[in-house]
Order: C-alpha cells, then sequence, then structure tokens
C-alpha cells in the first residue's frame, strides 16, 4: 500500500513537469494556433539559466597560496568566487548555494526576451502556413536551439545542485501519521511540485481575473470577433507566448537539481509533453494539467516491479500506449471542446 | 588522365571500366596492398572513436585528450610521459616504425550504429590502421566486431563487460581494462568484511551488456559470501531520472543497494538515491549501503558530495605511487591541468601498446601486431606487472577497491585507494562460465 | 519509354548516369592533396547516400503526394533491419532473403500502424506515429532484448545456425558469393577512385525505387493520393473513401523504409535500436524536406546533400580548421576558427538545423525549387518559357 503511495507521489512530482511544459504548449495552440515543437528547447533553456546563474555567482579571481601544493607539486591555485569577497565568505556561500532559486530572477527577463523575439522573429510568419510547416521549422529551431546550448556549455550534464537545505529528504508518512521511515521523499522534489501547483494557479488566475486575461480567453474561444470588437488580439497573444516561455523555462530552472541538464534534455521532454497534449485535449488548459499530473502517475505505477513482473517492459511505453488509446477513442482528448481539431 | 598506374590500391582490369559501374561487380578484385590500409607515406593514422554526446561524454572527453597525449608522446613532442617508465624499450619517439603518427577522431554518441558508421568512415576515407576507444561496452563490442571484419586492430578503451574479451571475443580486439567479473572477485570480499555476512542487496542495472555482466558477477560472489539479493532491476541506458525505480527500494527490505550503472547514469543514480535519503536510513538494524562497483575519478567529480564513503572498483587511480603512474599524472596535468582518469589510462596505455607491438612485429600487418601482442607482459604502465593473455586478448593486472573520499584534499582528491586486490585473487580460467560461448577467430588483415 | 514521358524518363536517365558515375563525382579531388578532404567517395558514405535515398524517396510518397507528415518512418527501416539480421543469422548471408524478408516484415508492420494512425489526420497523425515509433525503439531497447540484442545491437555470431550456408560461403553479407564489402580502387594520377560492390546493389536498388516512384506519381493512383492533400473532405464528397489511398500510400512508404533498412543491414551486418528512435524519423523528413518534398527528385537531392556534407562537416575539427587558417594573423584566426568550429565537427547538427530553417521558411520547396527559381530566371530572359517546372513537378 504504502508502496502505491509512493509511487503516486513520485508520478504527481514527474507529471508536475509534464504538466508545465504542456501548459504551455497548450498556451502556444490555444492561443496563436501553432504547433510548436521548439518548447521543449524553451524548458532546456530554463535549465541552462539555472547553469548559468551557478556560473555567474562562481566566478572567481586567482590566488596563489604558496603554503598549498596541488596534485603536481606546484603552488596551489585558489579560487575564490567574487561573491564571497562583496558579501563575506558565509554570505557569499549561501547565495552560491542558493543559485538554482536565484536563476528565476534570471529565467524570467530571459525567457520573456527568447519568447518574444522567436514570436515576432519566426513563428509569426507561420500563421498562415500548414500546421506541417510550423511543426517542421519549430523543429528546425529546436535543432538549433540545442546545438547553439551545447556549442557554449558542451555536451556533458553540468551538474547544478538544490540548496543545501534542500538536499535531504522529508518523511511524509510520519507527517501524515504512517509509520515513520515507510514513505520517505526528497525534499527538492517536493519542492518541484509546490512550485509547479503555484505557476499552475499563477497562470489559470491571471487567465481568470484579470481583464488582459479574459481578452485572451475570449479570443482563444473567437478570435474573429474579438478582432472586430477593436481589440489588438494579436499583441496580446504575443505576450502570451512570452508568457508560455516563462513557464516552460521556469519548469526547467527548477528541474535542474533533480536531473543535470543537459543540451539534449528539452528534446526527451518534447515527445512526452505532445503527448499529454493530445491526451489532455487540444486547446484544453485544464486537460493538460490533468493529463500531466494523470500520466506521471500513471508511468509511475507502471514501473512498480509487481506490474512490470506481470506485463514487462510496460514502464517504458504506458505513455504512449495511452495516447495512442485516446486519440482512438476519444480523439478530443480527455477535456478537449468538441470540435477543436477534431479530426 | 592519360597515364594509369596500379601502384597503390590497383585493381587488374582496366578495360572493365569502360563497362562503367553497372558491370563492375563481376570484376571486383583484391587489392594490392598487403593489408587493410598500410600506410605508404611518411605517416601512419590511428583512429580514435569515443563517446562526445551521450551518458559517458565525460570519459569520452577525457579518452580523447589522452589519446592525443600518447600521440604527442610517440611522436617525440612533449616530456614522454610513460614511454620513459614502459619496460619495452621498442618506442623511441621517433614515431612508429620511422612513420609520424596522425589520428583521426570520432563520436560515437554511445550508440552502436553511430559508433560503427563513424569507425566505418575512419578505415575507408581516412585509411585508420587501428581503432580505439569505447565507454561503453554495447559500441566497444559492436565496434570490435567491424574491426574484425574490415581487418584493423581494435584497442578497446573503456570497457568493463565481461562479454567484450568473453562471448564476443574477436582475434582483432584487445583490452587492458579490467572487466566486471574481476571487479566482483575484487569487491565482494571486501564488501563483506565492511557491512558483515548478513545483507539483503538491491541492485539497478543498466539494460545492457555491461550491465548484465556487471550484475551477474556481483550476484555470483556477493552470494557466494552469503548475502541474498531481493531484486535486480534493469533500467534503460538513457534514462536520467531514475526516481521510480528508486521508491521501492527502501521498502524492499534491502538493505545495501548496488548501483551498476557508469558514467551519467551512476551520477544520476546515486544522488537521486542520496536524495531519497538512502544514505542515512537503517534497515533491519543495519545501516543501509550503497555500492557502485565500477567507480572513475569523473563520476566522482558529478556526484560531488554524494560519493564520499561509497566503496567500488577501479582499474588504476591517479593517487598511486609507481613511477609510470607519476610519469603519467606528470605529463597530463602539466599538459591539461588535471589529473587523468581510469579512462585516460588505459587509452593512453592502449596506444602505447599498440605502437609497441607494431615496433617489436616490424609491421602494421594485423596478423603481425596480433602475435605480438598475445602473452606479451609488461610493467611500467601504472598497473604492475600485466599480462596479456592470448587466449582472450584480456589484460590481467591488479584491481584496486577504491573509496570516496571524505576527507578531500583539493577538489581532484575524489578517491582514496582501499585495497589492492592482488592479480591472482581476480584471475579466472579462459573458459569460466562467465565468459564462455566466444570464439577469437582468426586475426583478419583485410587483405 | 519505359512507360515514362519525355521529361521524367530524361530526369531518370540522369539519376542513373549520376548513381553509376558517383564513385567519381565524389570523389572529385586528387587523394592526397588538400582538397582531397571534400572528397566523398568512400563506400560507406555513398551507400549511405543511395540507402537514404531510398528511404526519403519512399517518405516523399506518403508526405509529398498526401501530406501526411509522418514522425515515426524510422520504426519500419529499424524493423527491416532487424529482419534481415535475423535472416543473416538463420539463413546465412545472402542478401536476397534477407532483403526481401525486410521489406515484407516492414510492410506488414507499416499495415498495422498505417492502419490505427491514419484514423487521425493532421497534428493527430504525427503524434500517433511518432508515439508509435518511440514504443518500438523503447521495446526494440528494453523488453525485446531477446529478438533486438538490446542496446549493443543485434549481430551474427559464429555459433548461429546459418543453415543455407555452405561450407564456402564467405563470413561477409553477399549476392551468390560476391561479397558487399569487396571493392576496386582504380588509381588515375593522383586520383584514386573506389567502386565498391556494396554501393552498387543499393543504387540498382534506388533506381528501381525511383523508377517506381516515378510510376505512382504519374498514375491515376498518385492523382488520387494529390487530391487527399489537396482537400480531402471534398473528396469524401464524391463519394470516394481516402482511407484505402492513404493506406496505400503508407504501406508502400513503410515498404520502402524496410528495404533501406535491410540495405542497412546488407551494408552491415549490425542492427542497433537507435536507429528507430524518433528523431532518426526527423533526419528522414528532413532530407525530403531539405530536397524538396512533393517533387521527384527532391528526396534524392535531400539525401545526396545531406549525407555529403555530413561527410565533409563533421570531420572538420579544430586541429584541421587551425591548419586551413593558419595563414591569418593570430589575433583573427582564433576567432574565425572558432565560429567555424561551432558549425563543425560535433557541431554540423548546427549547420544542419540552420539550414534546414532557412529552406522551411525561404524555400518551401526545397532545393528543388530553388534550382527552378534560378533556372527560370535565367529562361526567363531569354524566351520566358517555364516548362522547366515540368521537370520536377511539385505535388501541388
Amino acid at each position: 500500500m504504502d508502496a502505491i503511495f509512493l509511487q503516486t507521489l513520485n508520478g504527481l512530482d514527474k507529471g508536475s513537469a509534464y504538466a508545465l511544459i504542456a501548459l504551455g504548449l497548450t498556451l502556444i495552440f490555444g492561443t496563436l494556433g501553432v504547433v510548436n515543437f521548439a518548447h521543449g528547447a524553451l524548458f532546456m533553456i530554463g535549465a541552462f539559466c539555472a547553469v548559468t546563474m551557478q556560473r555567474l555567482l562562481n566566478l572567481s579571481f586567482v590566488t596563489i597560496d604558496e603554503t598549498q601544493k596541488d596534485f603536481l607539486g606546484n603552488p596551489l591555485k585558489v579560487e575564490t568566487p567574487y561573491v564571497e569577497s562583496w558579501f563575506g565568505p558565509d554570505m557569499g556561500a549561501a547565495i552560491i548555494n542558493w543559485s538554482v532559486p536565484l536563476a528565476i530572477f534570471l529565467a524570467i527577463p530571459v525567457m520573456l526576451i527568447v519568447g518574444f523575439v522567436m514570436e515576432r522573429g519566426l513563428i509569426k510568419h507561420f500563421y498562415k502556413r500548414p500546421h506541417a510547416d510550423q511543426i517542421l521549422v519549430t523543429f528546425g529551431l529546436a535543432i538549433v536551439l540545442q546545438e547553439l546550448v551545447k556549442a557554449n556549455y558542451g555536451a556533458n550534464p553540468i551538474p547544478t545542485p538544490a540548496p543545501a537545505a534542500f538536499s535531504g529528504s522529508i518523511d511524509i508518512g510520519a507527517a501524515l501519521g504512517f509509520d515513520p521511515n515507510v514513505i520517505i521523499y526528497p525534499a527538492w522534489r517536493m519542492a518541484y511540485f509546490v512550485f509547479s501547483i503555484i505557476i499552475i494557479g499563477a497562470v489559470f488566475s491571471f487567465l481568470q481575473f484579470t481583464t488582459f486575461g479574459m481578452v485572451v480567453r475570449a479570443g482563444m474561444s473567437d478570435r474573429e470577433t474579438v478582432g472586430l470588437l477593436g481589440i489588438n488580439i494579436n499583441r496580446r497573444f504575443t505576450i502570451m507566448f512570452a508568457i508560455a516561455a516563462v513557464v516552460a523555462g521556469l519548469a526547467g530552472v527548477m528541474y535542474a537539481p533533480i536531473n543535470s541538464p543537459d543540451y539534449h534534455m528539452g528534446m526527451n521532454f518534447l515527445v512526452l509533453s505532445f503527448v499529454v497534449v493530445v491526451v489532455g485535449g487540444m486547446g484544453s488548459l485544464p486537460g493538460a494539467v490533468l493529463a500531466g499530473f494523470l500520466l506521471g502517475v500513471l508511468e509511475s505505477l507502471a514501473s512498480m516491479n509487481e506490474v512490470k513482473n506481470i506485463l514487462p517492459g510496460i514502464d517504458q511505453i504506458i505513455i504512449y500506449l495511452v495516447a495512442i488509446i485516446v486519440l482512438l477513442t476519444r480523439p478530443r482528448g480527455l477535456l478537449g471542446k468538441k470540435g477543436v481539431m477534431e479530426d | 588522365m592519360t597515364k594509369s598506374s596500379f601502384t597503390r590500391r590497383g585493381l587488374l582490369k582496366t578495360g572493365a571500366i569502360a563497362g562503367a559501374g553497372l558491370a563492375l561487380p563481376t570484376i571486383f578484385t583484391s587489392r594490392a596492398n598487403a593489408y587493410m590500409n598500410e600506410p605508404k607515406g611518411g605517416t601512419v593514422t590511428l583512429g580514435f572513436n569515443v563517446p562526445q554526446t551521450g551518458p559517458y561524454a565525460d570519459e569520452g572527453a577525457d579518452e580523447l585528450k589522452a589519446f592525443q597525449l600518447a600521440v604527442k608522446h610517440l611522436n617525440g613532442e612533449g616530456d614522454g610521459g610513460m614511454l620513459n617508465t614502459f619496460s619495452s624499450k621498442a618506442l623511441t619517439g621517433n614515431g612508429v616504425l620511422g612513420k609520424k603518427v596522425a589520428y583521426v577522431t570520432g563520436d560515437t554518441q554511445t550508440k552502436s550504429d553511430a559508433a560503427r558508421a563513424s569507425a566505418k568512415s575512419m578505415i575507408e576515407k581516412d585509411g585508420a590502421v587501428m581503432i580505439s576507444g569505447g565507454s561503453s561496452s554495447g559500441v566497444a563490442v559492436a565496434v570490435q566486431g567491424l574491426c574484425q571484419e574490415a581487418g584493423v586492430i581494435f584497442m578497446a578503451g573503456l570497457t568493463h563487460s565481461n562479454d567484450t574479451t568473453g562471448k564476443d571475443k574477436k582475434a582483432n580486439g584487445f583490452r587492458h581494462f579490467f572487466d566486471a567479473y574481476m571487479s566482483a572477485a575484487a569487491l565482494a570480499p571486501v564488501l563483506s568484511n565492511q557491512y558483515g555476512k548478513d545483507r539483503k542487496f538491491y541492485m539497478l542495472t543498466a539494460d545492457y551488456t555491461w550491465g548484465w555482466t556487471q550484475a551477474a558477477s556481483m550476484k555470483e560472489f556477493m552470494e557466494g559470501e552469503g548475502w541474498n539479493m531481493v531484486a535486480d532491476v534493469k533500467t534503460p541506458l538513457a534514462s536520467t531520472d531514475f526516481s521510480s525505480y528508486l521508491t521501492p527500494v527502501l521498502n524492499s527490505g534491502a538493505d545495501v543497494l548496488i548501483l551498476n550503472h557508469y558514467g551519467g547514469n551512476m551520477v544520476n543514480s546515486l544522488t537521486q538515491a542520496v536524495q531519497f535519503g538512502m544514505r542515512d536510513k537503517q534497515v533491519n538494524g543495519k545501516q543501509f549501503e550503497v555500492v557502485v562497483p565500477l567507480i572513475s575519478e569523473l563520476m566522482a567529480k558529478g556526484a560531488g558530495k554524494n560519493i564520499e564513503g561509497i566503496l567500488g572498483s577501479s582499474n588504476w587511480n591517479w593517487k598511486l605511487q609507481d613511477e609510470g603512474t607519476k610519469a603519467f599524472v606528470k605529463s597530463y596535468g602539466t599538459e591539461y591541468g588535471v589529473p587523468p582518469s581510469q579512462a585516460a589510462q588505459t587509452c593512453y596505455v592502449q596506444t602505447l601498446l599498440y605502437a609497441d607491438a607494431c615496433e617489436r612485429a616490424g609491421s602494421f600487418d594485423p596478423c603481425a601486431v596480433v602475435p605480438a601482442l598475445e602473452g606479451y607482459e609488461f610493467d611500467g604502465l601504472g598497473n604492475g606487472k600485466t599480462l596479456y593473455r592470448a587466449d582472450d586478448h584480456q589484460c590481467f593486472k591488479d584491481v584496486l577497491v577504491v573509496q570516496g573520499n571524505d576527507k578531500a584534499q583539493n577538489e581532484y582528491d575524489l578517491l582514496n585507494v582501499f585495497e589492492t586486490t592482488p592479480v591472482e585473487k581476480v584471475m579466472y580460467e579462459p573458459d569460466n562460465p562467465f565468459f564462455a560461448g566466444g570464439d577469437l577467430g582468426q586475426c583478419n588483415s583485410g587483405a | 519509354m519505359l512507360g515514362l514521358n519525355k521529361k521524367d524518363f530524361s530526369l531518370f536517365v540522369f539519376v542513373t548516369i549520376f548513381m553509376a558515375l558517383a564513385p567519381i563525382i565524389f570523389n572529385l579531388f586528387p587523394t592526397d592533396s588538400a582538397l582531397g578532404f571534400f572528397n566523398g567517395g568512400y563506400p560507406d558514405m555513398m551507400q549511405r547516400f543511395a540507402i537514404f535515398a531510398i528511404f526519403a524517396i519512399g517518405f516523399n510518397i506518403l508526405f509529398g503526394l498526401t501530406g501526411y507528415l509522418s514522425f515515426g518512418h524510422a520504426a519500419f527501416l529499424g524493423v527491416g533491419s532487424y529482419a534481415a539480421v535475423w535472416m543473416f543469422k538463420l539463413l546465412g548471408y545472402n542478401i536476397i532473403p534477407a532483403i526481401v524478408l525486410s521489406i515484407i516484415v516492414s510492410g506488414l508492420f507499416s499495415v498495422l500502424i498505417g492502419w490505427i494512425s491514419l484514423r487521425r489526420s493532421g497534428i493527430y497523425f504525427s503524434i500517433l506515429t511518432l508515439a508509435f515509433a518511440e514504443m518500438s525503439f523503447r521495446l526494440a531497447y528494453s523488453v525485446l532484448t531477446p529478438l533486438t540484442n538490446g542496446e549493443t545491437g543485434l549481430q551474427v555470431y559464429n555459433d548461429d545456425p546459418q543453415i543455407m550456408a555452405g561450407a564456402n560461403s564467405p563470413d561477409a553479407p553477399h549476392l551468390f558469393g560476391i561479397k558487399m564489402n569487396s571493392a576496386s580502387t582504380i588509381n588515375v594520377g593522383p586520383w584514386d577512385f573506389t567502386f565498391p560492390v556494396g554501393y552498387y546493389v543499393c543504387a540498382i536498388l534506388m533506381l528501381i525505387s525511383f523508377y517506381l516512384s516515378i510510376r505512382i506519381f504519374r498514375s491515376p493512383f498518385g492523382l488520387m493520393l494529390r487530391a487527399i492533400k489537396s482537400n480531402q473532405t471534398r473528396m469524401a464528397y464524391t463519394g470516394l473513401n481516402p482511407r484505402p489511398y492513404t493506406l496505400a500510400a503508407f504501406v508502400i512508404s513503410g515498404m520502402y523504409a524496410g528495404l533501406a533498412g535491410g540495405l542497412l543491414a546488407a551494408m552491415d551486418p549490425l542492427a542497433g535500436a537507435e536507429r528507430m528512435q524518433w528523431t532518426a524519423s526527423g533526419e528522414v523528413v528532413i532530407m525530403t524536406i531539405l530536397g524538396g518534398a512533393g517533387t521527384l527528385f527532391g528526396p534524392v537531392l535531400g539525401a545526396g546533400t545531406i549525407k555529403y556534407l555530413e561527410n565533409v562537416f563533421s570531420k572538420m575539427n579544430e586541429g584541421l580548421l587551425h591548419s586551413w587558417f593558419s595563414f591569418l594573423p593570430d589575433w583573427l584566426e582564433a576567432p574565425v576558427v572558432w565560429l567555424i568550429s561551432a558549425f563543425t565537427g560535433e557541431g554540423w547538427h548546427l549547420t544542419l538545423g540552420a539550414l534546414f530553417m532557412v529552406v522551411i521558411i525561404f524555400l518551401p520547396g526545397g532545393l528543388v525549387e530553388g534550382f527552378q527559381r534560378i533556372w527560370k530566371s535565367t529562361r526567363r530572359k531569354t524566351s520566358g518559357d517555364d516548362d522547366a517546372n515540368a521537370k520536377v513537378t511539385p505535388a501541388e
């Protein structure tokens, strides 16, 4: 029983990454009608914002310490981060330690700019082209973006640890009244889950409770009428694209401690998140979130040894299997509106 | 284009060319070369095929650096490194057999297909007489097979599967690195000494040839020590998030986790295992322990603090105090500013051994090089006295049991040598069941 | 001639001559000269060119004619390869049974996947095929290991049955005794031209595939497929059910992919699971579109361009660049080399991605359209006639 609980928890955690990426994808599709194959790359850029922040904070000056020797017997070169010399060793070390959460402040402007440039510079010209062309050009863009990251950061995964305060695990079982030591979950993964709930909540409230959001929602359901009312819907959609990029980027920043970022991580997530979007229903924001968590949990449960003993390899393909079944039996997805992209 | 010459890679019947491409299959003939890619000019080309992307990219980058250093030393540049400590004095620093050593590099992407394609173009386009590299046993096995077919020598880099010199051994392939069986043989007594006889272990295993043989060897030897296996779960090589494989471990009743992972896989799985709090839990009244049978410095670096206190095995460590190691660390460290990893050492040594064998054989002909390496005993290359066994082309030497260092002096001081297991303890017969089923076959010179 | 109209026939003859002379065309430069680096006339590269041309020609029958964008075609290629290697293991190294079986197996496999996937169109079709391909890859990589040998790749061992292999059969893939990896090299002065047997086997099959694709393009069936692309609803209103036609196109292109996979295994008898991954499907998409989707010659051009550029670009490492640009002053050399090295060697995919984007944005008809534009602008000056369009007609 606790094994199932634990796997469900783990699934919710996996699912939060899927949900965040799928949310952004759906925002873009729902507003602009564009199928964005470069969305995984945005996630990856977010994760590399965390890497960059870590590097920035670790920028060091070198002093030579004659009293110590390095492994070759030469005087040791001691690197002191500027942050430590400015704020004192303790404060500096603490700042460096918190580099991943701090990277959020780097990621937001970076992703806004990336999103804005992408939409104005490229996607804009593809509104009138067929979906196939949109897929292809964004696929090309995804390759270019990931190769640019590879050229700058190398092909190896870069360890980006979470703050020390989050490095351990939490005994959730004990907190909920189960036996201690049975349901234990890493603190940072819990933080990721909470973070994703906050972001999802923020996006929904933004759409629900602001005038801007209202206009966007109106535009999503009937673009032409909103245009006829004299509202410049395109500009708002551009901003929504940038916001979707920020959501993907933030998902990436916070994901960096879970898996060391490498240039290819976006492609790995891309396929999954598309599957999530179609399962949830193309254009349905609640659908994307629901499907994200659902598929995460399913994947996790399928990887239990008990399940794998009955159906070997099921953990590898469960998500795709579900997607195929959903697409064939309920083409508009779980929560998709009737008639939206249903053919 | 009036004059045709048939000197280099000649063809017999020129007239048939007129029949153009389609008629050609009937007139193919053997080459005029005595063997595949016989070097005719002033240089000889070696092919270094390493993973530059994928989960083993870190190791690949280090291997490449070692190859480049070896080529420098062979050509007489730099301080000569282990050439000065090598027991054979055939190499003098003026290239190999008087030819300057050149090299080409390729990216295996840690994928068998890509690795074969890359090796093929090195052989066909660049005229490489020897291919070296690895880091994934799956890739090494695939490329070794290709080299056997093509008729060039394959000097395996880092590959640790039993199959490389067991089920998949080839006459043209040689491995200096140790194997999974030796790791398990060296680790088992140490583990049962440290953690007690009555232990239950859970294994996560990378799902490919290396993982399987590593898991099978560990199971054999740990059960021999009285331990019990709870489960052996296979994880795909490409996975990065091991959380769903790790969650069942703590509730399975196991009190030891053995991670048959390497490279980026191991960095992720170990880090995540530590995040799951495994190293500070008590199970069955005992401290829960994590074991990583094959550890390298690069993995230790990637795993950071998580590696402290973890036991595993290594082929070599830069902190060894023999003359060969010291010479190598000095020249590698001076060149690149960091100490070499075990992957770097094995690749450097393999290049030297190949060059030395050519020099002693007096030819680059694979069928002359193979006998020169078979049964060859040498010393001074960092591992002590070493034998290249003729039966399976595997090197036998001491194995190091290493432990993650919890009192690091500097950022490279990541692993301590816990114990050196002498070669007799890890030696096995060529017909050992873990290595059975293979056949070296005949050396192939591609002629 | 051969049932082709004049324009198609001349295109076919042109491609035939090109394929026959490829070993010379790709080796334009003397072997030991500085430009010898740009040669691509070695067996592996040319074989891949011919094989991927088959793959792309097949993909083009589906995508170019019907507009269904499949992101899962690599699965058929992979299945074909596995089938071929199994034939090598069970029967022997003769490539005929291997290739026949690889076409059959991938044909059956594509019937299954096509039948399911074609119930949807547009983006859903793309994602369904992608999901199937990714499933096949993951299964081949994990639980199907007994069939596929997982990550190591399926290969032939000495103790495999090989029941049809005689005592003197070659121990490498062969066609009735002629080994695929044999080749003849002709030296003409400083030039070396390699004529590999394997390449010509691939080239002949590629020409047959190409011929069949011309016939399909010009047939009533081809017309029907184009009708599906331009307006499926309208076609349905006329009382025609489009699905059997799309399924037929899907299966044909799946069989082309299977043939390509079988040939890959025949040239190098090892099948790795990676060739089924969705990014491998992306490669054939890129090839087809780069050359010109919906045109006859586009896929061949795309496959040739990409395989040749890959051969050249991915081999340029920094050491080589330094030696080329050593004539520049130091302060200039370093940045130049740095800039170029981002696009070469490991960075080759950056070049590919950028090239692909440029084509999608500015030349939706691919390189073929580019050539046509150039051709037209030169012709307009003289006669204003634009019959060049007919030579390689886009689908729409």
